[in-house]
């Protein structure tokens, strides 16, 4: 296992961008996953379902708990092996690539992942590098500029010699991002990245999410709690229920208060967001409004 | 001991080179002319390196020094290399070098392979002297003293093979979806405790004498070895030193959890398996050398990733702090009473845990484990 192969180097000739192309990223990465079925030992969480990823673009799978979104997500990354089916990058299946040339092509960030006690925020965003060196080239000058740059990018330098346990939630979080964006992957998962940290700090990683999509052009497919965040940053939702996508699109098209009804069981009422104009989820709950009139009043306006 | 300089007393500053950015990390660059080689170079843990190297070398001196014919220091370096009057030659190389030696590579073998199961399992309770190996491999041993099949490549096998044999027991219990480390503790502990009771009852069952000489053994010592059982441990630590070295960049990231190791590219079983046989190999090879030595494997890596400031174990540094462990313990053991001599199993333990209580409760007053 000594052995690294030198051929997984990133293709450093050809990928140079086209002269009058737009975009810096040549290809736009192709994730998809065809019929398949996850299961954990013999429960069966997701059953024959069917998504592909639109390329460039920001993507949040939604659904209540248990739903089998994580589960989703991690058969993506292919922490998972489908039973049945088969996920593909650029039509390849995941089990057949090599994991360290899909590590090159294809980053995850689990949720609340756990640093050693003590682990700079340097030493961990250049593990990020990991699957770029060889026990020979631990340290290349490419390595280095990578490291730099997704400390900058996250706003992460001047914290590079803190201990990662010694940082706030979100310094955490954003130092785990910093390794993933060391990575270089076009394609990014992230497992609830906004978990356990306060409204301020959702929000900074969040738009720290999206400057990797528009600047960097990287395909992120996430899974997010909070719908009316989900409809905000994702330009495309995938709502799921029991193991199953009951609706995915563009998200004014997705939730709505029927699906919200129908995935989360949760009655509501929807408005556009006042600073986004995306669709805004209010919760009615049993002790506020009635469910009567809020539907009378949703048709009215339908 | 030297106190050495804690994190806080060297607050990082930033590094002259050029183009470091503001926040310049700990380590440096290592780029030879030749292109495709590059390496961190950690000043704080090559300097620790070092000194432990320069430390094990004397005590490794020392130790041969002494003895009912004393010589001196340098007749000793010089005796070392084949010079000097051919009785010192013959003391030190013939009598008292594999003693020496067993206590030097056991030392190392021990701490190498602590520091590959605490990173391994991300816990530094997951020892090999914690998860039953070292028990694995005394019972094997004493049942063969007890049941009569003694002799010098007998105890090696039988400990290489106890501890393999527990070390498959464990993996195969704990494997589930994949043997995660906190399984592997868990199921290791109760392994162990498995193979305490057989020993126990080994050493009750077998005669005055066998048990005696058990009992000698399972303390660990170093007293009257042979090249006989150098030989093995010599060839052990030669292939699997340089395996673990390697192994030490995946492990790494492995270190982040499975699932970031994965997505890292790591192929996490087989990588796991490539350590727990490293680090099976060497513990067994080292205690079949010199029995189960107390606490060498728990605390040598410990001690040595507080020494160098890391978050993890680093393999070289906890093999030469195994070894200065060792080594020094052995040597106490013999002056402490001049004329039994001690086991040095007793002394690393007596040894070992003030160390490393004081390495943790400075720790926690610092607030880190640095």
């Amino acid at each position: 296992m000594s052995a690294d192969p030198m051929s997984t180097e990133p293709k450093p000739a050809g990928a140079e961008p086209v002269a009058g192309a737009h975009q810096a990223v040549a290809t736009d990465p192709d994730l998809r996953a065809h019929d398949v079925r996850l299961a954990y030992d013999n429960r069966i969480v997701v059953d024959g379902l069917d998504l592909a990823v639109p390329p460039g673009r920001i993507t949040a799978i939604v659904g209540a708990n248990a739903c089998g979104k994580s589960t989703l997500l991690r058969a993506l990354a292919r922490l998972l092996t489908p039973r049945e089916g088969a996920v593909h990058l650029d039509g390849r299946a995941l089990n057949s690539l090599p994991t360290r040339e899909l590590a090159q092509r294809l980053g995850i960030l689990p949720q609340s992942p756990v640093a050693p006690e003590g682990l700079t925020v340097a030493d961990l965003v250049n593990r990020g590098r990991s699957p770029h060196q060889t026990w020979w080239r631990q340290w290349s000058k490419a390595d280095e500029l990578a490291v730099d740059r997704a400390l900058a990018a996250t706003g992460m330098t001047d914290l590079a010699e803190r201990p990662v346990d010694e940082l706030s939630g979100g310094q955490r979080q954003r130092a785990w991002i910093a390794m993933a964006v060391a990575q270089g992957t076009p394609v990014l998962l992230l497992d609830e990245p906004t978990t356990y940290l306060d409204l301020a700090h959702q929000i900074d990683v969040l738009d720290l999410i999206t400057d990797l999509n528009r600047r960097e052009n990287r395909t992120i497919v996430m899974v997010l709690h909070d719908l009316n965040q989900a409809c905000r940053y994702a330009d495309h939702v995938v709502a799921m229920k029991s193991g199953r996508i009951v609706a995915e699109g563009a998200p004014a098209e997705v939730i709505t208060a029927e699906t919200v009804e129908d995935v989360f069981d949760l009655m509501c009422r929807i408005t556009p967001d006042p600073v986004s104009g995306t669709p805004m989820v209010i919760p009615m709950g049993r002790h506020h409004g009635t469910p009567t009139t809020a539907a009378v009043e949703e048709d009215s306006r339908a | 001991m030297t106190v050495p300089t804690s994190a806080s007393d060297t607050a990082p500053k930033p590094s002259p080179g050029p183009g470091s950015s503001p926040g310049a990390p700990q380590f440096r660059a290592f780029r030879p002319a030749v292109p495709p080689v590059s390496w961190i170079v950690r000043p704080r843990l090559t300097a620790l390196t070092a000194a432990l190297a320069v430390g094990t070398f004397l005590l490794f001196c020392w130790g041969l020094s002494m003895g009912d014919y004393p010589i001196g220091f340098a007749d000793v370096v010089r005796a070392l290399f084949g010079s000097g009057d051919a009785g010192t030659v013959l003391v030190v190389e013939e009598l008292r070098l594999p003693r020496a030696l067993v206590g030097l590579l056991a030392g190392v073998a021990f701490g190498v392979s602590g520091a590959l199961f605490q990173t391994m399992t991300r816990n530094p309770l997951a020892s090999p002297d914690m998860i039953g190996l070292t028990q694995g491999a005394g019972t094997a041993v004493v049942a063969g003293i007890v049941l009569g099949w003694d002799g010098g490549l007998g105890t090696q096998t039988l400990g290489l093979l106890g501890a393999l044999a527990t070390a498959l027991i464990v993996y195969a219990l704990a494997w589930r979806r994949g043997a995660t480390g906190y399984r592997i503790i868990l199921v290791g502990i109760g392994v162990s405790w498995i193979c305490s009771s057989a020993t126990d009852y080994l050493v009750a069952k077998g005669g005055r004498f066998q048990a005696q000489a058990a009992l000698g053994w399972l303390v660990g010592n170093l007293n009257g070895r042979t090249w006989g059982e150098v030989g093995p441990l010599a060839l052990a630590l030669a292939v699997l030193l340089p395996v673990t070295l390697v192994l030490g960049r995946l492990l790494r990231t492995l270190q982040l959890g499975d699932d970031v190791a994965i997505g890292l590219g790591t192929r996490v079983q087989p990588v796991r398996l490539a350590v727990l046989l490293a680090g099976v190999g060497l513990i067994a090879f080292a205690t079949a050398a010199a029995g189960p030595v107390a606490f060498v494997a728990l605390a040598a890596p410990q001690i040595a990733q507080r020494l160098a400031g890391t978050a993890w174990p680093p393999t070289l540094a906890a093999g030469l702090t195994g070894a200065l462990m060792t080594l020094g313990s052995d040597l106490i053991a013999r002056t402490l009473i001049p004329s039994t001599e001690l086991p040095v199993g007793v002394v690393t333990g007596v040894l070992g845990a003030p160390v490393l209580l004081w390495l943790l409760v400075r720790a926690n007053r610092a607030g880190s484990g640095g």
